[in-house]
């Protein structure tokens, strides 16, 4: 979300920064400014029509039919952005599939900070902001400006010490920030991350289930995931009829 | 002042694992109860298989009377304590709304450590500076109430030993019971499968641990549904036997409990002579003093000794129960930490299933082998069991194969999501004269009363029972092919948990113990105790199903003994 992606002069594009990628870790930008649209075409299908998705909104803003609407429900426009570039680089999305950003990770950790992780805010505001600080001192430019090399090169700095400006410390806040970066790639969609379950069907969680049988179990992985929020089981959802407890497969129950 | 109400026969205060199960034999007798709750009624539509909520948002704990008044922990005296949060929750019900139900009986040696030990090892082995003693009464006086139990709440499991009777399906060291089990035990899984082929490969006994869920329709109530959302959930079925939903509403049901919602109890309340009289408690804006002739206390170790500790008067200046100075003492926690973590090159099939569901190990706990030799006395169940979930599958460790995070880490979680195992071993944990819980004299709750502080660590023979269990987990998961292995810190504070004991000890010397042998306190009467506060050791394995046993044990007694315990 927010994410600068148009390819615009902002974009720093010379080609010794294009060397610094490394094979293993390719370019997220590359892929969305459609250099590699060879490598996004291995992605799955959610994250490529996202991919087209984000990469057509600069010229024409209005494709998408019905936009949902949505507030920064506590983060700033800039915080947005950077927590954005931070979450790309902690869980990429690449040749492996869909990532933090097609999970709206950051979606998610924003409503947090308005509600269960609201202890948290100030130390969002003061971490981004010694990130985007220390960018532009030793960079030039904002973090999220920074290619993906680089910006991996300044999250290591923050999660070994090597920046201070961050409370209690860069390690401290380094492990917050991934903590609900995988919060919000992993938990219930409902709390606005997870979208479209790709955080579910990157590690093969088959996904809620109201029971589990013995075949449910020996499938495995190989189990078709159920894509089910929690609370797309009425027993869950707030006002639903409270006499029943809408129990569905798990043959133990017979 | 506070609003004075009817009398009743006996108040309990906690509505819990054990205040629930001593409502049941008191009504049944005809006994007028109130029991005074902290928390509220839940239903099974609160028990959403939702892992942020259950786990990182803390539902619904976070906001309870419990979460508020968090003991301050500290090693040592001379450090600072430093307040952090509380495992249990407040609902009827109390944490066996959402615990793991694992419900063992204690080995018979954890009844017997001190004597046993040196019957057997001499009389020097009893770790310097603990202040361990035998229980009262041995496991055989216990027996019949831990079969009380499991056929009223509802246990399922594979007995070892009845009436002598040995089955390696069960526990081969368990104390002889004199039935099975009501129900069979959780089913296995391919996981557990593994593991307890791995067991018999190193000729060990696995067998699948006893559990307070359901594996068949038991008194009205369906099966489990292996769903994964046990850990910190209730159920959504109830197929766990939470108190909630078998001794509690059947003590409603004789017309003779009350069952009062979020009461908040803040003194017991006592007479010039030394007896208590009732206990005061804040509902809503109101405060309210409940006479009773009998008072049971059974909130949880904490609690039960900081309102002991609260409860200042003129014939208990240093607070109820206490002109021995014991109120406090011989306090422990459960050593469950320091555990191995295993990393398999095949998925393990746990995204399903409970802790609950699992295989165990019982050849090193207790005094089940030979000490002669080993610089350390008691020992560890070892318990490996499904379960897993998304989020805190993405926060496996990486066992150094890659940082943790990045492209190079999504594709080892996108591999290794479901090849992990954490074991959870249980080790035996003594009471030292250094550790205690005492009032803090700085911090407080809301309503202005000091919150408990725990003075408390390991001494040297929980470590080594730590390092010991280490090695024989590492070599039970290499056996089952596991290709990397991690083993945590050996422990250092006692903080607080889910298995904290001793503070009001049982025993027959009134100058070391509390309560005497049936669970009243020696200096007043008609003052119960109730929970794991009692216990004076704590045996490697979890404490729910002992403490239901001695609680149903001490209500029997009062019933049984109205007359001479009133007065």
């Amino acid at each position: 979300m927010n994410k600068k992606n148009n390819g615009s002069g902002s974009r720093d594009n010379n080609s010794s920064d294009l060397i610094e990628e490394t094979p293993a870790n390719p370019s997220r930008r590359n892929l969305l400014k459609g250099v590699g649209l060879a490598g996004a075409a291995a992605v799955s299908t959610i994250a490529t029509s996202h991919v087209i998705a984000a990469d057509s909104s600069s010229t024409n803003s209005n494709s998408k039919a019905a936009a949902p609407r949505e507030a920064l429900e506590a983060l700033t426009a800039e915080e947005a952005e950077t927590l954005a570039a931070v979450c790309d680089c902690l869980i990429p999305s690449d040749e492996h599939g869909p990532g933090a950003r097609e999970a709206r990770a950051v979606h998610y950790i924003d409503k947090s900070l308005a509600s269960h992780n609201s202890g948290a805010r100030q130390n969002y505001s003061v971490g981004l902001n010694a990130i985007n600080e220390y960018a532009r001192k030793t960079r030039g430019k904002s973090f999220p400006e920074l290619l993906v090399d680089q910006q991996n090169s300044i999250l290591l700095a923050v999660q070994t010490n090597k920046i201070s400006g961050f409370i209690p410390n860069g390690s401290g806040f380094f492990n917050m920030l991934r903590s609900h970066t995988i919060d919000g790639t992993f938990c219930d969609p409902y709390y606005g991350g997870n979208q479209d379950f790709v955080g579910w069907d990157m590690v093969k969680y088959p996904g809620i289930r109201l029971g589990a049988s013995e075949a449910d179990v020996a499938a495995g992985a190989s189990l078709p995931p159920s894509h089910q929020s929690a609370y797309d089981h009425s027993t869950y959802t707030k006002l639903a009829d409270n006499s029943s407890t809408d129990v569905e497969g798990g043959d133990d129950y017979a | 002042m506070p609003k004075r109400l009817a009398k009743t026969d006996v108040v309990i205060v906690g509505m819990g694992a054990a205040g629930g199960v001593a409502a049941l034999p008191l009504t049944n007798a005809g006994l007028k109860v109130i029991g005074l709750e902290a928390g509220g009624w839940l239903s099974p539509r609160d028990f959403a298989p939702d892992e942020l909520r259950n786990g990182s948002r803390n539902w619904p704990q976070s906001v309870q009377k419990a979460a508020s008044e968090a003991p301050t922990v500290r090693a040592t005296s001379n450090d600072t304590a430093i307040q952090g949060g509380h495992p249990m929750m407040n609902a009827v019900g109390g944490t066996t709304m959402h615990y793991w139900a694992q419900s063992w009986r204690l080995n018979p040696w954890d009844f017997k450590v001190v004597s046993e030990t040196k019957k057997r090892y001499g009389e020097d082995r009893i770790p310097a500076g603990s202040t361990v003693e035998d229980w009262p009464f041995g496991y055989e006086e216990l027996e019949p109430y831990y079969d009380k139990i499991e056929y009223t709440v509802g246990i399922s499991g594979q007995a070892g030993n009845v009436q002598g009777k040995k089955n390696p399906a069960g526990n081969i060291f368990e104390g002889e019971r004199k039935r099975e089990y009501p129900m069979k035990p959780l089913r296995s899984s391919p996981f557990t499968d593994l593991m307890g082929n791995a067991a018999q490969s190193l000729g060990w006994n696995p067998f699948q641990g006893p559990a307070a869920i359901a594996t068949e329709l038991f008194d009205g109530r369906p099966p489990c549904q292996y769903h994964g959302f046990c850990n910190k959930g209730g159920c959504h079925v109830k197929a766990k036997s939470s108190t909630a939903f078998n001794v509690i509403p059947k003590a409603v049901d004789t017309g003779n409990l009350e069952v009062v919602t979020f009461a908040r109890v803040t003194q017991i309340v006592t007479d010039d002579s030394g007896r208590v009289t009732g206990v005061d408690y804040i509902k809503g804006n109101e405060t309210f003093f409940q006479p009773a002739d009998v008072v049971l206390l059974a909130s949880y170790a904490y609690e039960n000794v900081r309102l002991l500790q609260l409860s200042k008067s003129r014939a208990f200046p240093n607070g109820l129960a206490n002109n021995a100075g014991q109120v406090g003492r011989h306090y422990m926690t459960h050593h469950q930490g320091a555990p191995v973590t295993a990393l398999f090159d095949r998925d393990l099939h746990n995204w399903y299933g409970l802790p609950a569901q699992g295989v165990a190990i019982d050849e090193w706990a207790d005094d089940n082998f030979d000490h002669s030799d080993l610089d350390f006395i008691g020992g560890a169940n070892l318990w490996v069991h499904t379960d897993r979930k998304p989020m805190s599958a993405a926060k496996m460790p990486t066992f150094g194969e890659t940082r943790n995070w990045g492209s190079d880490w999504k594709a080892f979680i996108m591999k290794n999501a479901d090849r992990t195992n954490t074991s959870y071993i249980q080790k035996t944990t003594l009471p030292y004269e250094d550790n205690y819980l005492d009032l803090d004299p700085v911090v407080k709750d809301p309503l202005g009363f000091p919150v408990t502080r725990i003075t408390a660590r390991y001494g040297d023979n929980e470590k080594r029972i730590a390092a010991f269990s280490q090695e024989k987990m590492e070599q039970w998961y290499l056996e089952a092919g596991a290709i990397k292995i991690l083993k945590y810190g050996l422990g250092n504070t006692m903080g607080a948990t889910t298995h904290a004991y001793g503070g009001t000890r049982m025993g027959l010397n009134n100058e070391t113990n509390v309560v005497n042998e049936w669970g009243f306190a020696h200096e007043v009467p008609n003052l119960g105790v109730l929970g794991a506060s009692v216990m004076g050791s704590s045996g490697s394995r979890n404490p729910t199903l002992t403490v239901q046993a001695l609680s149903w044990r001490t209500a029997e007694h009062l019933a049984n003994n109205w007359r001479s315990i009133v007065g």
